[in-house]
């Protein structure tokens, strides 16, 4: 996949654009770094939404129409607190792993493995904190151990596609197979049938409640006030500084929209979660701790594509590989590297799907995972085709299929329907995608 | 490499010196015996026809190719540049054709491709921008609304001014262009002109290959010109004419008259 270098610029592919209209050219500017007023900013935004840029919106008003729907015929038990928290559960798995994809995707490229191998690491994860064994491992001990064999394994596919230039489809694809029957091995080594993570000692406890555990309410909400003020703060602080020194910054206007999103939606989430969603008088509220894990992989791999050199050269070879080189970047590096991180990231996506499991079973679906995840990230609007995508899309992306695939779950709705639904939403997203590109003038060769 | 002692005088004022350069690929000889002088503060435009020899020149100059025989001679001092990278460390960049901009990137992303400047790790942006911002101005290139855009969001000019500015950031002391006018209209192909009249009159050596001779009588201060593999003829800008040029490039001769000027065997 879009292994041979595009040419930025093929002669006939660039049209004098001095003679474009006004509007069609103002479209194609994000309207954020040309914006000196919110009411500029407003302006150019609803340009660029009527050109076909439309960025997170569709996937915005997809999930207030999935959300919507569900609600009216499931009888308002859609969003109810309880159901709203498992489907943060349900959709972090889809997150990480849309977020992993998006590694392979940005480069151009596809890791149809990310499933399978997710969950030989979740395996042997869940293996080495069995008790009876003459193994029995710390939990963090474990967790590394299953981390390391993917990212291992991750850079192995990697070395193989930019060493020996093969295809990531077919070396995936194998990986694929491969990481399906290192599962099974692994499943049935030391302790034959399906391990499982209920039990009382601290390791399995710990790995069980990736998932399950939640924060305190006091806790959550302090928490959350510190990140959305620290989160905020920094926002606040760095688009003054950029406004002081004549930089391109966004208006002040924006950053306090920013701002508020972010503090709204903390807010709304804290509010959600703190509610007690067992029934009376259990108690289960907070916030569960998945959400912290899938916001921390969000924040450590949005700092690395967007701030660090590294990912910087992630894009630079998406968008045109000829560049990269002809500017030094190690490309064979960047991506062996990118296929390490993306299957590194699958692991930790696994290790919360058998978190949320309660253990691991040969019936883990790894081939499912991985289209679910590549669905979620194209939904989310990465493109299929290198070049443009951020973790956000896969925590956004990722969201929509769980928020699918718990109504349909909620309805009894049989398991082909949840496919068929969701094959539908990934048509939509890419339909979208790529009927936009089309739209517009100047980027349509390059932004593929 | 030798790396030249800085402002080292060159000994007859050319900062690039080829001398009996030769290149083949397999039976094809692509280069034969070239000698070319590129002096600073002068544009020197490469003509030729199709596989005359100017890109395995010029590629052989900015260290994509190896030459088989020959010596180039930068500020003097004989060099070998061995990779793109050496030819950067002494000042020579080239824009090519397809101008290697990555559309999704914006304009300071793509001029500090490869050369980002980090502070504890992270990228530098706000340093960067400045950067660019200030070579930008220098040039005169101020039809760009945001330095912030994509490049997919530029025209061709626009394009083609960015890739000029990406390589006289670093202090290049030679900047080779390969058909900066080629599919540019005429609005377009005017502001490259004048972006390469300015950095001929900052003093860098300009190398501009083109076909377009209205481009080449227009900005060259001097005119070389290529005939299968050979360079038959370099001289001041002001000897030529349209016809005279028109005739080395398809002859590598002149029939009727100043045929003393021809390196022709």
């Amino acid at each position: 996949m879009a292994r041979a270098p595009r040419r930025a610029d093929e002669p006939e592919a660039a049209p004098d654009l001095t003679a474009a209209p006004a509007d069609v050219a103002a479209a194609e500017l994000p309207p954020e770094v040309v914006a000196q007023s919110l009411g500029d900013y407003a302006r150019g935004w609803s340009l660029r939404i009527r050109s076909g840029e439309s960025g997170v919106l569709p996937v915005i008003v997809a999930l207030v129409i999935i959300a919507v729907v569900f609600q009216s015929i499931s009888n308002g038990l859609y969003l109810t607190p309880g159901n709203i928290v498992n489907l943060f559960q349900q959709s972090a798995v889809f997150m990480v792993l849309a977020m992993a994809e998006g590694f392979a995707l940005i480069l151009g490229e596809i890791d149809l493995s990310i499933g399978y191998v997710g969950a030989v690491g979740a395996a042997i994860t869940v293996q080495l904190v069995q008790p009876g064994g003459s193994a029995k491992w710390p939990w963090w001990a474990a967790i590394a151990a299953g981390l390391a064999f993917c990212t291992a394994f991750g850079a192995l596919q990697g070395t193989l596609i930019t060493r020996l230039r093969l295809p990531s489809f077919i070396v995936t694809l194998a990986g694929f197979l491969i990481g399906n029957g290192l599962m099974l091995i692994v499943l049935l080594l030391a302790f034959s049938g399906f391990p499982s993570l209920s039990g009382s000692d601290v390791d399995r406890v710990t790995i069980y409640n990736l998932m399950w555990g939640a924060i305190d309410p006091t806790v959550s909400v302090i928490a959350a006030a510190a990140v959305v003020v620290g989160v905020g703060g920094w926002i606040w602080w760095s688009d003054a500084r950029r406004r002081r020194s004549g930089l391109v910054a966004p208006p002040p206007g924006l950053s306090v929209i920013k701002i508020v999103l972010i503090g709204v939606t903390a807010a709304v989430v804290v509010a959600i979660c703190n509610q007690n969603r067992a029934l009376e008088p259990a108690i289960n509220e907070g916030v569960p701790c998945v959400i912290p894990s899938v916001l921390g992989v969000f924040a450590a791999w949005t700092i690395l594509l967007t701030r660090t050199r590294y990912g910087r050269y992630v894009y630079a070879i998406g968008g045109n590989p000829e560049a990269a080189r002809r500017a030094g970047v190690n490309l064979a590096m960047v991506r062996t590297v990118a296929f390490a991180l993306c299957a590194l990231t699958a692991g930790v996506g696994m290790l919360l799907f058998a978190s949320y499991l309660g253990g691991m079973s040969n019936n883990v679906n790894g081939g499912s995972q991985v289209l679910y995840a590549v669905a979620a990230a194209v939904i989310g609007g990465t493109s299929l085709f290198g070049g443009r995508g951020k973790p956000l899309h896969g925590l956004l992306g990722g969201l929509v299929i769980g928020a699918i695939y718990n109504g349909m779950y909620l309805q009894s709705l049989d398991v082909k329907y949840q496919f068929i639904v969701t094959g539908l939403v990934l048509l939509a997203a890419v339909t979208i995608d790529s009927v936009s590109r089309r739209g517009s003038t100047s980027g349509s060769v390059a932004r593929i | 490499m030798t790396a030249p002692v800085a402002g080292a005088s060159a000994k007859d004022g050319a900062l690039l010196q080829v001398r009996e350069l030769d290149k083949h690929f397999g039976a094809v000889q692509a280069l034969y015996h070239v000698d070319l002088d590129i002096p600073s503060g002068k544009v020197t435009a490469l003509c030729g026809d199709n596989g005359a020899g100017k890109t395995v020149l010029t590629k052989t100059i900015a260290g994509i190719y190896q030459p088989d025989h020959g010596q180039v001679l930068w500020e003097g001092h004989p060099v070998h540049i061995r990779a793109a990278r050496d030819a950067s460390r002494l000042g020579i960049e080239t824009v090519y054709q397809d101008l290697a901009l990555a559309d999704n990137l914006d304009i300071v992303q793509n001029m500090f491709l490869g050369r980002e400047r980090t502070r504890n790790g992270l990228l530098d942006e706000d340093s960067m921008e400045r950067s660019a911002k200030e070579t930008l101005a220098s040039l005169h290139v101020t039809t760009v609304r945001s330095i912030r855009q994509p490049v997919a969001s530029l025209s061709g000019g626009q394009r083609q001014s960015v890739a000029v500015a990406k390589a006289v950031m670093w202090n290049s002391k030679l900047v080779i262009m390969d058909e900066p006018t080629a599919a540019l209209g005429v609005a377009q192909t005017r502001m490259v002109l004048d972006l390469i009249r300015r950095l001929r009159d900052r003093g860098l050596a300009v190398m501009v290959i083109s076909h377009n001779l209205n481009d080449v009588f227009e900005v060259a201060d001097r005119i070389a010109v290529m005939y299968l593999g050979r360079l038959v003829v370099q001289e001041d800008a002001s000897t030529f004419d349209r016809q005279s040029v028109v005739e080395y490039m398809t002859t590598g001769g002149l029939s009727r008259s100043g045929g003393t000027r021809t390196q022709e065997s």
